[in-house]
């Protein structure tokens, strides 16, 4: 196990190492960041100047050598924009991302396997048919779509939730939650259902499908004839075993929520870090972007090799390949 | 299966769905008004027209105009057609190369294989969306095949590995080895016996696919990375009715969402039938 988990981590290191690599080659092939920040009435020399205070006349070697050594510290950089360092640029708008993701996730999750047994019970049934038909709403539905009809429904309309920014907020040392006052909480509906509704939809009927193929498997008819109570043959047997797979998809998702809660966040103005990374790709302001881009990385590694090792503990076969 | 899909209403709604939308967009000239990004048909005069059927609305503007004048109906017409473009565009590309390099990894194993799906479970987590996302951001909005590339890099993974999954299931059937046995070169083998063998479960990726890489598009046109300006697209659409969202302007919203979502959910809904189908696990109906 111990040796498991070490080469899923070097392997994890790998990935992020080329990640960074790949990043700093494309920005070397974007356009000249100097050129914007000077604007357009700069001598050559105030050019150069620029250039020369930033560290943009090195070789690309040197100048990756010197990011890499800086990063393993902390140190990003500074945007080239607001001349803050990027990293906290970041950091100070990641409580606002995580609350957002962490409730989208929980409500996908509760509410889809939740629905996805209760449907695949009775397939057939009128009320299942119909949830089945709204789950297919779900998944055909984008998620900026999702967003804006939920404003025009529950703000322009009915003028009941707020659509955009975050509300009230409190800080509680670094960090800056909306979670403690009822007009932080009323800003925070819209954008974490519209971020739920695609996901929700897909555990749905992943739960469903899994669910029904179980349900045919031996074992369980065995637990039925056994006369063991319909609670534990249907969680304890049957949902036991499709929560396996369902797990390992919703940890293999996180890639798929980042780039989703850049979506929601672009369209409820909520102060997060695809917010950021999106004003940023408008700005070309390298240093956030490529912060953004190795944290969305480390992230999403760092997921997949939680995911791995629970895998790994949850089903011996694969432990010994 | 013919019997199956016959008898199975909403796999023949959806076809219909998604027919009549190819149809649409490969008309679209001839049973639009106006060519909304031709410059001289598009005429500022009758900008932010209601549907014809409210008051202030004018023909032929069936479902009213945009900022700029163009009638929403046929850009809901013309913008069907680069999301189909984009989409089969991508299933195409995507999918023969996935196809490919997952009969190669799954029949000889080995370096290769080791390579090649430790590439595809990197790009599989970061998902294609925020793959697509970051390469358009970066490289800047050129042109629908832009976005189709972007699209392709990371979404070739997805056949790529269902296909390896399914040769590695096959590879030991004895047909396989009768073949190998009366001298099949591996071209021969790779092509005639383990890809039709081997087929099955992609028909049914390339189904969910369509749906998803259609909505990606417009997801990345409404982010404003995605099709350039003078491409019409749905989610562009939208993204511009954004604006008007408070001024009660709900058409331009509205019409090309619902379009979006009629086309996704037809592709869906035939989707889902080839699914059950080809799934011989599950028990249909009685």
């Amino acid at each position: 196990m111990g040796t498991y988990i070490a080469k899923r981590l070097i392997q994890g290191l790998l990935v992020v190492l080329a990640a960074s690599m790949i990043c700093f080659v494309i920005f070397q092939y974007m356009g000249d960041p100097v050129l914007n920040m000077v604007g357009q009435y700069a001598t050559f020399e105030e050019i150069e100047e620029v250039r020369e205070s930033l560290g943009l006349n090195q070789p690309v070697y040197v100048q990756y050598g010197k990011f890499l050594w800086n990063a393993l510290q902390g140190n990003f950089g500074k945007s080239y924009v607001t001349r803050v360092p990027a990293l906290g640029l970041i950091l100070e708008r990641f409580p606002a991302t995580f609350e957002l993701v962490t409730l989208a996730v929980i409500m996908a999750f509760c509410i889809g396997v939740g629905l996805g047994v209760i449907v695949a019970l009775k397939p057939y049934a009128m009320r299942n048919r119909f949830i089945m038909a709204l789950s297919l709403g779900g998944i055909s539905m984008p998620t900026f779509l999702i967003g804006i009809l939920l404003i025009m429904l529950f703000s322009v309309y009915l003028g009941i939730l707020p659509a955009f920014g975050r509300g009230e907020t409190v800080q509680l040392g670094f960090w800056r939650t909306g979670l403690l006052s009822l007009n932080g909480i009323s800003h925070l509906i819209l954008p974490a259902t519209s971020l739920a509704m695609y996901q929700l939809a897909v555990l749905l009927r992943l739960t469903r499908a899994g669910m029904r193929e179980v349900m045919t498997e031996d074992y369980i008819k065995t637990a039925w004839s056994k006369g063991l109570a319909p609670k534990v043959v249907i969680f304890k047997h049957a949902l036991r075993n499709v929560l396996i797979p369902v797990v390992t998809i919703t940890g293999l998702q996180f890639g798929e929520l980042i780039a989703f809660s850049i979506v929601t966040e672009t369209i409820f103005q909520w102060p997060g870090m695809g917010n950021l990374l999106l004003t940023s790709i408008y700005e070309t302001d390298q240093p956030v972007i490529v912060t953004y881009i190795m944290l969305a990385a480390l992230i999403i590694i760092m997921a997949n090799i939680v995911v791995d090792i629970l895998y790994a503990v949850i089903n011996p076969k694969i432990r010994y390949e | 299966m013919l019997y199956s899909y016959l008898t199975d209403v909403s796999a023949i709604f959806g076809s219909v769905i998604l027919l009549a939308f190819v149809l649409a967009a490969l008309l679209a000239p001839w049973i639009t008004p106006q060519n909304p990004y031709d410059l001289e048909a598009v005429s500022l005069e009758h900008f932010l027209t209601p549907p014809i059927w409210m008051e202030g609305g004018t023909a032929p503007f069936i479902f009213g105009t945009d900022d700029q004048g163009r009638c929403i109906y046929s850009t809901i017409i013309y913008g069907c057609r680069t999301s189909l473009i984009v989409g089969f565009g991508v299933v195409l590309i995507a999918g023969s190369f996935g196809v490919l390099m997952g009969l190669l990894s799954g029949y000889y194993g080995g370096k290769l294989d080791a390579i090649t799906m430790r590439i595809a479970d990197t790009f599989y987590s970061f998902s294609t969306t925020l793959l697509a996302f970051l390469f358009l951001g970066i490289f800047g909005k050129g042109s629908i095949l832009i976005v189709i590339i972007a699209i392709c890099i990371a979404d070739w993974v997805k056949y790529s590995r269902t296909m390896r999954g399914s040769v590695l299931e096959i590879k030991n059937a004895a047909y396989i080895m009768a073949a190998k046995a009366s001298g099949s070169g591996d071209v021969r083998l790779l092509l005639r016996h383990l890809l039709p063998n081997a087929m099955a479960p992609i028909f049914v990726i390339i189904a969910v696919d369509l749906a998803v890489i259609i909505m990606l598009e417009a997801t990345l046109s409404f982010l404003g990375v995605g099709v350039p300006l003078t491409e019409p697209s749905l989610g562009m659409m939208v993204a511009i009715g954004k604006n008007y969202i408070y001024a009660g302007m709900w058409w331009m919203i509205v019409f090309p969402g619902t379009a979006l979502i009629m086309l996704v959910v037809g592709i869906n809904l035939f989707a889902d039938w080839l699914r059950e189908e080809l799934n011989p696990k599950i028990e249909r109906k009685a």
